[in-house]
C-alpha cells in the first residue's frame, strides 16, 4: 500500500522559506502569487496489514512536529 | 567531590569534544562519553551535556532522529528525576524535538546561517545554570547556526516568561525568535537548552570567557566549590 503524508506548516508559523520562494517566483516575473508556504511530502510503501493508527501514530511521533506542523495522510490506489 | 557528568555524541555532532574539554577545564574532572546507541548512561550523573552539530545530517528536522535515538530515552527519563541536562544549539534541537522544552526551532528568519559572537542578556540568574551571573548582566557568546529562531504559540510564551523560564535572550537581532529567546529552562529548572554556545568561551584564547560562568553555576550548585 502506499501512503503519501503531506506536512506543512500551522497556520500563523513563520515560513521563510516560503518568503525567499515567493520572493524569487516574483523576480522571475510571475505575478498574482499571494503567498507561498513550503512544506514536505513523504512517500511510504507500507505492507497492508498496517493498520491507520499506526499511520496516525507515525505522523505525530516523527514525521511531524505537532508544535508547529500539521499533517494530512493520502492513500493511494496502486 | 567530584563532578560526574557525561557528554552524548550522536553521528553528526561537532561540538562533543568542545563541550568535554569545557567541562573538563572547569570542574577539573574529565565527562563520560556516550554513544547515541547506547541505551543506559553511567551511573551517578550530576551533569548531562547534549552538545551541538548536525545530528544525523539535520535530516527530517534538526534534532528530531537524534531525539529518538536510543540514549535519548535514558536522557529523558534522567532528566525526569532531576538530573541537570545542557542542550547547546543542536542539542537544544534535540531537546524541544524530545519534549523536554516547549516549541521548536525554525529556520533563521534572515535565511542566512548566523556564525558570530552576540550579546546576551541574563534574564534569569537564580537557575543552577546561571547563578554566576547577575541578572540583567549582558555577556558575549559566539552563536553558530541555520536553525535557531525560536517559535512556541502565545501563550506558551507568556506562561513560559511568567514563570521566569527564559534564561538567556538576545540582545541584538541574531535569527528571529519569539520574546528574542536564546536560552529556555524546564519548570523543574534542572533541563536548559540554548543556541549560544558557552563552551566556546571559557578561555581567553577564544576571545571570551564569559561562557564559563554557566558551568561554574552548574558545578557550584551541584557539588560545591
Amino acid at each position: 500500500m502506499k501512503v503519501r503524508v503531506h506536512v506543512s506548516l500551522k497556520p500563523g508559523v513563520l515560513d521563510p522559506q516560503g518568503r525567499a520562494i515567493h520572493h524569487s517566483l516574483e523576480g522571475l516575473g510571475f505575478a498574482g502569487v499571494n503567498d507561498v508556504r513550503a512544506g514536505r511530502l513523504f512517500e511510504l510503501d507500507v505492507a497492508d496489514s498496517v493498520s491507520d493508527e499506526a499511520i496516525d501514530d507515525m505522523c505525530r511521533k516523527l514525521l511531524a512536529n505537532m508544535v508547529i506542523e500539521n499533517y494530512r495522510i493520502e492513500k493511494v490506489a496502486a | 567531590m567530584a563532578f560526574t557528568s557525561a557528554v552524548i555524541t550522536f553521528p553528526g555532532s561537532n561540538c562533543d569534544r568542545d563541550m568535554a574539554v569545557a567541562l573538563e577545564k572547569v570542574s577539573g574532572t574529565a565527562p563520560h562519553r556516550v554513544w547515541h546507541g547506547d541505551s543506559e548512561l553511567p551511573d551517578g550523573l550530576d551533569f548531562i551535556a547534549v552538545p551541538g552539530g548536525f545530528s544525523y545530517g539535520d535530516y527530517l528536522r534538526c534534532g528530531a532522529i537524534a531525539s529518538r535515538s536510543p540514549i535519548m530515552k535514558a536522557v529523558v527519563a534522567a532528566a525526569e528525576r532531576g538530573v541537570p541536562v545542557l542542550g547547546v544549539c543542536n542539542g537544544f534541537q534535540v531537546l524541544t524535538e524530545s519534549g523536554l522544552l516547549p516549541g521548536a526551532l525554525l529556520r533563521n528568519a534572515g535565511l542566512n546561517f548566523v556564525c558570530r559572537e552576540v550579546a546576551l542578556e541574563v534574564a534569569n540568574a537564580q537557575s543552577l545554570f546561571t547563578s554566576a551571573y547577575e541578572a540583567g548582566q549582558v555577556i558575549r557568546i559566539p552563536v553558530a547556526h541555520h536553525d535557531g529562531n525560536y517559535f512556541a504559540d502565545e501563550a506558551t510564551l507568556d506562561r513560559l516568561e511568567g514563570e521566569g523560564r527564559v534564561a538567556f535572550r538576545y540582545a541584538e537581532e541574531v535569527n528571529g525568535s519569539a520574546r528574542a529567546i536564546a536560552g529556555l529552562l524546564n519548570d523543574a529548572g534542572n533541563v536548559l537548552g540554548m543556541m549560544p554556545h558557552p563552551e566556546r568561551a571559557i578561555e581567553t584564547t577564544h576571545g571570551g570567557t564569559d561562557g564559563r560562568g554557566l558551568f561554574e553555576s552548574a558545578i557550584r550548585g551541584l557539588v560545591g566549590a
